[in-house]
């Protein structure tokens, strides 16, 4: 009995410890003292203020959901292709050419950032938009390919089969038959991509410039050059954008299950 | 101007098998033919899996394809509906060769063990999509759709999602789909395989009263030699990636031959033996010791006699005399089953192997353990190559 009101304290505190800094800043966004210091005093709404009359974090914003928009188009469409390429073929090695695709989710971002830095440097593509939706696509992929792959095994080979029996090609049946069935995968595929790039900041701090930064990117720039409260606001706001993400992957992918059974 | 474009494709298929130095006759039965495969041979590495099929299968016939597993016939079907090119061969379908078409232009139905029903699409909706690639106007989808869910009897799932369905009704669906644009072709791959005995009994009723129907040519693929029988115009019994015999349900049950198409339909006797003496068309068999006749010759060295269980009746001993034209053998009764409509007796026969008879009446039954006679009419033996194909598998 005294293990198990021991392990539920345990319990209690793990959850604590992963929650707390993420809630720690929600207080820090309406204090009306221009510190970090925990607790807050008193409340205001300033910083969220700041944020929204301050062109330069509204550049941010608006960069960073432009980059992550394209990189979760681009992401998506590449992953989709090669995780039916992956799910089609059958040669030898083909279990290593999967485990490459998933090699940036292993590999250390720092390693890929300078990588990156260096090619980019090569074809100028150092703060440039392009430049940032490769990067963040190299992160992004991997994520799609998971959902995609996944997906894809719950589709009947037969049902592309039957398709072509009945008077359609590859591509009628890729988008009449087996599009719709991975659509969960696809979803969610999708909106890790977006959330990634959203989120991204090890490449980014890599390959920004002072013309185009992301919103993380701007954050980490304030926190280190000028303690700025205004990043507790903007960390709200870019944690709600991530989390609103998240519900809609999983709300979209909870529907489809219960339509298709 | 659409017949003379057709005959002009007809001419220049014609040219092309000229050129591969086909007489005239065979060019006549190649267009003549719903489905002709000639040499037609698929391989995998070296191993061929079909190895050099010669068929003709006659428009609006119901063909059959049977064997076991592995033998070859699921990959020939796979071959004709598309999903997998031949390695050398000439396929033809209504004359037309198919070898280099894909799948979806050879305007074929097909129908799968797993229904393959779309689960996206409601059952509507799935006999909609081979329309829809035909761009046939919505307007007159509605009474094609409907004409295709009554001949299955279907007529008011059409709104359901096939996850809604049971097997039976899915199949159903899926066959609907497969004639809603009314293919001149409709292969099958053991559409029945996965359903229990009742349901595929009256189904099987329901595709062959639907075969009448739409007069297609039905190819039909299954391990069920029963199912096979009761279905098929006629039936390609196919062993080892060939063709052991072509023929109607009676012509391969009451004249295999081959030993392994003998044993593969139905349930047999085999007596082997060596040649006594073979004369007047007929030739006798030297079983255990025991002369025994049978119809027609064979210059094989190792020869066998198959004969059906329902032709042989068992006898006490001691009951002779016999008549001229049977045939007699000792043998000891191992089991006895009652099956309803028949009697069922395994029997030890000299050689120590086992046969079957199959009695209509109590009478013709012996009590297990018991010694007994068998005896059949001479007539009713069927002459074979002993191949030895011992152990098919009847499942």
């Amino acid at each position: 009995m005294t293990l198990k009101r021991a392990l539920g304290a345990l319990a209690v505190l793990i959850v604590l410890w992963l929650l707390l800094p993420t809630l720690v800043i929600i207080p820090m966004s309406f204090n009306s003292a221009a510190s970090f210091n925990f607790p807050p005093q008193g409340f205001s709404l300033q910083w969220y203020e700041n944020f929204f009359t301050d062109p330069s974090w509204l550049r941010a914003l608006g960069s960073s959901l432009q980059v992550a928009l394209i990189t979760m188009v681009v992401a998506t469409a590449l992953g989709i292709m090669a995780a039916i390429g992956l799910s089609k073929v059958k040669f030898r090695g083909k279990a290593l050419l999967e485990s490459y695709f998933l090699t940036p989710l292993i590999v250390p971002g720092i390693v890929i950032a300078i990588g990156l830095y260096s090619l980019f440097l090569r074809f100028n593509l150092l703060g440039t938009l392009p430049g940032f939706v490769l990067a963040h696509t190299v992160v992004a992929l991997p994520l799609v390919i998971i959902n995609v792959t996944a997906s894809l095994q719950g589709v009947d080979p037969k049902l592309e089969q039957a398709s072509a029996t009945l008077g359609a090609g590859r591509l009628r049946t890729f988008f009449s038959i087996t599009l719709p069935l991975i659509m969960p995968g696809v979803t969610a595929g999708a909106l890790f991509a977006f959330v990634t790039s959203f989120d991204e900041i090890i490449l980014s701090l890599f390959i920004q410039s002072p013309q185009l930064q992301t919103l993380p990117v701007k954050i980490y720039n304030s926190v280190t050059q000028a303690s700025d409260p205004t990043v507790a606001a903007v960390a709200v706001i870019a944690m709600f954008t991530s989390i609103l993400v998240m519900l809609t992957a999983q709300f979209a992918t909870r529907k489809r299950k219960r339509a298709s059974v | 101007m659409r017949p003379e474009s057709t005959t002009s494709a007809v001419d220049q298929n014609e040219q092309e098998l000229r050129q591969l130095h086909l007489n005239t006759e065979v060019i006549s039965v190649i267009n003549d033919a719903g489905i002709s495969l000639r040499d037609v041979t698929k391989r995998y590495g070296n191993k061929a899996v079909v190895d050099a099929i010669n068929l003709v299968i006659e428009p609006g016939e119901f063909m059959t394809f049977l064997g076991p597993s592995g033998s070859g016939k699921t990959t020939t079907l796979n071959m004709i509906a598309g999903f997998v090119s031949a390695t050398e061969g000439l396929l033809h379908i209504y004359g037309k060769p198919v070898a280099k078409l894909p799948a979806h232009k050879r305007d074929i139905g097909m129908v799968f063990q797993n229904y393959a029903l779309f689960p996206h699409k409601t059952v509507a909706e799935n006999i909609a999509y081979p329309l829809d690639r035909r761009k046939i106007a919505k307007s007159e989808q509605k009474a094609m759709i409907a004409g295709a869910l009554d001949m299955v009897r279907m007529g008011e799932f059409g709104d359901r999602f096939p996850t809604e369905l049971s097997g039976g009704q899915q199949q159903r669906v899926a066959l609907a789909r497969a004639l809603v644009y009314k293919p001149r072709v409709l292969l099958m791959d053991e559409p029945l395989g996965a359903l229990d005995k009742k349901l595929r009994e009256w189904l099987q009723k329901e595709i062959k009263r639907i075969h009448r129907e739409v007069g297609s040519t039905f190819v039909y693929v299954t391990h069920d030699q029963e199912e096979a029988l009761s279905l098929s115009d006629r039936i390609a019994v196919f062993n080892n990636g060939r063709i052991e015999q072509v023929g109607s349900p009676a012509d391969l049950y009451e004249k295999p031959e081959t030993l392994f198409v003998g044993r593969f339909l139905g349930e047999s006797t085999v007596l082997s033996g060596a040649m006594a003496s073979s004369a007047n068309g007929e030739t006798t068999l030297d079983i255990s010791g025991h002369a025994i006749r049978v119809p027609g010759q064979l210059s094989s060295d190792s020869l066998a006699i198959l004969i059906r269980p329902e032709n042989i009746t068992l006898c006490d001993e001691g009951t002779a005399p016999w008549a001229s034209s049977s045939n007699t053998l000792p043998v000891t009764v191992l089991d006895a089953n009652y099956l309803g409509s028949s009697w069922r007796c395994e029997v030890e026969l000299p050689d120590g192997s086992t046969g079957t008879v199959r009695a209509a009446q109590a009478s013709g039954v012996r009590q297990p353990g018991s010694r007994a006679w068998m005896r059949w009419n001479v007539e009713c033996g069927v002459l074979l190559e002993d191949t030895g194909d011992e152990g098919v598998s009847l499942t």
